[in-house]
């Protein structure tokens, strides 16, 4: 008995995956304690989620063993291993929105009678759950997609614990969390922390993981660089190891200075924005937009750029001031682009090409008596390909095989390409690797220093501390507050969006 | 390096055509090497004469091809075919000339498309409720407008279209099959070659990036319907001229076998894949396999079968290699 409390909680050994040619992973080693959190991380494509799927049973190892409190485990199924007591919490999260709480969190593992459902006893049941984390007031009634994103992610965890989960699996949970849902989450964690439950905890935002994990594991290009305490390691180190020495700088600055006026919107208020909104933006400047999930600020870009119904203001565009209207296509005619956070949902067609994608905003170039120049078309894509650095085998790959940060390139490079003057960016790198953080942030500069005006939705403050020139913050659909981004810190910039208050500036 | 990925590139289209291809000349070997029909089989009568039959199907595949693409899907065209052949039958029994009794029938059925891509944009309902409505309501007006019975006309050169053996004899075959071959062409030239096949495809692939990308994708979706609808409208031209009278009764359930050749050609259900030339190569399965079958005597029933078994399988041979490329 003592001996078997001894042995790790997880301990993977020499775990080896080659996919045809390319080694996903190279001998690696992982282990994971009882309460402990212990982050993995690594570049996209780094070999995490390969990790992840073989301890998952998705996916077989080539090499290697695996033990579970001590004894030998190969899953040969993703339901053995739940079974087993491993849950994964994915991304995108695994619930089916029409159906309750309640038979969200018991699907698969109804009880039952001859086929007939014991609701009271199942209810019970889900009701411990939900208190297990905290989170009783949550209405076992309502279906799903009622949900926030955080409250989801709830249920999703009461459902591990159902399952008496030993391992806990997170793969980026918080990133469709505000700030403060993220912080719930952390909660929740620390009280699983406590009931001994091993976390595997997958992000890219480090200053989380710093925040959370007890112990990281550094994945590059399927070999394990390093592992250790987080609270002996400093994120530059940690970053240094996730990319080996790509990126210099996370935040290169690139010199730009605001000019004139650009765009203005005056008592701006969209069918889906609950008040008005008054903003400027000058050519050169990257204006941040704070705010938590839901604030009002995805919804006031969209409002701009006409893809929510306006209802009352109007917004002024260019030196002569001309009030914005029209459709969609006349906006991106008078110079507007804007990036979606949906990037895969809305920002890129998956199953089209990347020149496709390119140049679905701007045809004109590649029309001739309404015939297409395929060729001209197609060396547009060679030479944005070429400019943005996407890696990729050709403009006519279709943009589903590409990565996240190269989708969101060419996402981006459709901005470029149909020559917007104001770009309006939500959530630009949102579930993109470091390096292509980095790269969108150094472009983002150079538009800037290019006399283009930029507005950048962020939920994460480093990256609007570290690159904007102005931030302005909005709770609850209002606009709190704008100031130089030099007048405003993580605490600040927290507060303003939290409570919707404004500390003194800091002198 | 450049030129050897184009190469790569360029035979792996040609598998994803040839695939149905193959389909299509295995379909025609087997019947060849039957030895009960090898002989009736293999004359070219026998080819233009399923040349000839495939063309009314083959018109609404050309239309359904762009609706499939879309993302949507057009339950009503088999209606539409038999309000369009009633439309043209009762213009030139009232005797209007035999050019403007054609316009009509084509029109009627760019109407009922255009109503279609109305409805679907502006009540905002999903495709396959409208059409489904649509396929009662033009069947119900067909039949109302033929008093529930055919629909006689005399007969002019529009019964020439669908003639087996053409005058003059150069022709070879029949003027419908060549224009089918027309349209298919001109159509494969609109989806590859011009913007609005780009559209078509953008809006399949992902309507909310072509909307953000500021394609009109109502518009764009209402011209799909409207299309659909007078490959519909044609078809049912060619189905009065085949016929020599309206009937309202005529190709019930055709829409299954219209969609059945788009899906078999390489049609996405979902949306963002397709080809005119695959579906038509879909066309031209199913209709070989309808008179190799009836050559040897086989029962309807055993034709049913065999079709519903190779929708299945051009189905799950597709996904297999989209997921394979994925």
């Amino acid at each position: 008995m003592g001996q078997i409390q001894k042995a790790p909680l997880l301990l993977m050994e020499d775990i080896s995956k080659h996919f045809g040619a390319t080694c996903a992973l190279d001998s690696v080693d992982f282990d994971l304690e009882r309460g402990e959190v212990h982050a993995l991380l690594g570049e996209n494509g780094a070999g995490k989620s390969t990790l992840i799927k073989i301890l998952s049973g998705a996916v077989r190892p080539d090499t290697g063993t695996m033990h579970l409190e001590g004894s030998r485990y190969s899953p040969s199924s993703p339901l053995e291993s739940r079974r087993t007591g491993i849950s994964v919490i994915y991304q995108e999260l695994n619930l089916a929105p029409h159906l309750s709480v309640e038979d969200n969190i018991m699907l698969g593992r109804e009880w039952n009678t001859r086929g007939f459902l014991r609701r009271r006893k199942m209810r019970e049941k889900v009701k411990e759950a939900l208190s297990l984390v905290h989170h009783a007031e949550i209405s076992l009634d309502i279906p799903v997609r009622q949900l926030s994103m955080a409250a989801r992610q709830i249920v999703e965890i009461a459902r591990a614990l159902l399952e008496k989960a030993k391992i806990l699996v997170m793969d980026e949970p918080t990133s469709s969390l505000s700030g403060e849902d993220s912080q719930r989450l952390f909660e929740i964690i620390k009280r699983l922390k406590s009931q001994d439950v091993g976390i595997i905890y997958i992000s890219h935002f480090l200053e989380e993981v710093q925040q959370v994990a007890d112990r990281f594991t550094v994945l590059r290009d399927g070999k394990k660089v390093g592992t250790g305490k987080m609270e002996e390691t400093s994120l530059d180190r940690v970053i240094q190891m996730m990319v080996g020495g790509e990126v210099r700088q996370m935040f290169p600055r690139v010199e730009h200075q605001a000019g004139k006026l650009y765009l203005e919107a005056t008592k701006l208020k969209g069918k889906k924005m609950s008040a008005e909104v008054d903003l400027d933006l000058r050519r050169g400047e990257i204006l941040g937009v704070a705010g938590l999930v839901g604030s009002g600020r995805t919804e006031f870009l969209r409002t701009i750029f006409g893809l929510d119904a306006l209802e009352s203001g109007f917004v002024k565009i260019g030196p002569e001031k001309e009030v914005l209207s029209g459709d969609i296509r006349q906006r991106i005619k008078k110079g507007l682009g804007f990036l979606s956070e949906d990037r895969q949902g809305e920002g890129v067609a998956l199953s089209l090409s990347i020149s496709d994608n390119l140049t679905l905003s701007y045809f004109s170039p590649y029309v001739r008596f309404g015939f297409l120049r395929v060729k001209q078309q197609r060396q547009a894509g060679w030479d944005w390909i070429e400019r943005l650095r996407i890696k990729a085998q050709g403009p006519k790959q279709p943009v589903l095989s590409l990565s996240g940060g190269n989708q969101q390139k060419v996402a981006l490079a459709r901005l470029l390409h149909q020559k917007a003057d104001v770009f309006l960016l939500d959530e630009p790198t949102r579930g993109i690797d470091i390096v292509s953080k980095s790269q969108i942030y150094e472009w983002m500069g150079e538009l800037a220093a290019d006399g283009k005006a930029i507005l950048f939705v962020s939920s994460y403050f480093p990256e609007l501390l570290g690159v904007c020139d102005r931030i302005a913050v909005f709770h609850r659909g209002q606009l709190v507050e704008v100031r130089p981004a030099a007048e405003w810190n993580d605490e600040s910039l927290l507060s303003a969006a939290t409570t919707g208050r404004t500390s003194e500036v800091p002198t | 390096m450049k030129e050897e990925r184009r190469g790569s590139k360029r035979i792996r289209v040609l598998v994803n055509i040839l695939g149905p291809f193959l389909g299509l000349l295995l379909v025609i070997l087997i019947f060849s090497l039957l030895p009960q029909v090898q002989d009736r089989f293999l004359r070219l009568g026998n080819f233009k004469s399923v040349a000839t039959q495939s063309v009314i199907v083959a018109l609404g595949a050309l239309g359904m091809t762009f609706v499939i693409i879309s993302g949507g899907i057009d339950l009503s065209v088999a209606s539409n075919i038999a309000l369009s052949s009633c439309v043209i039958a009762f213009a030139i029994n009232a005797g209007l000339p035999p050019w403007l009794g054609l316009l009509a029938g084509i029109l009627t059925g760019g109407l009922i498309g255009l109503i279609n891509g109305a409805l679907i944009t502006s009540l905002r309902l999903v495709p396959f409720i409208v059409t489904l409505g649509m396929l009662g309501i033009a069947r119900g007006v067909a039949k109302w407008m033929a008093g529930n019975q055919k629909i006689d006309a005399p007969i002019t050169w529009v019964n020439e279209l669908m003639a087996r053996s053409p005058q003059p004899s150069w022709l070879l075959m029949a003027p419908g099959v060549w224009l089918m071959i027309l349209l298919a062409v001109v159509m494969v030239v609109v989806l590859r070659f011009m913007v609005f096949g780009r559209h078509v495809f953008a809006i399949g692939s992902n309507e909310a990036t072509a909307r953000l990308c500021g394609i009109r994708t109502k518009r764009t979706k209402i011209i799909i319907y409207s299309l659909a609808g007078l490959f519909c409208g044609l078809s049912g031209v060619m189905e009065f001229s085949r016929l020599t009278v309206g009937d309202p009764t005529v190709a019930v359930g055709l829409e299954l076998d219209i969609i059945a050749s788009v899906v078999i050609g390489g049609g996405s259900l979902n949306g963002g894949q397709g080809s005119i030339l695959g579906s038509m190569i879909g066309v031209f399965i199913m209709a070989f396999l309808r008179n190799g079958c009836t050559m040897m005597g086989w029962p309807n029933y055993i034709q049913e079968i065999i079709i519903g078994f190779i929708i299945v399988v051009a189905v799950s041979l597709d996904q297999i290699r989209y997921r394979r490329e994925a």
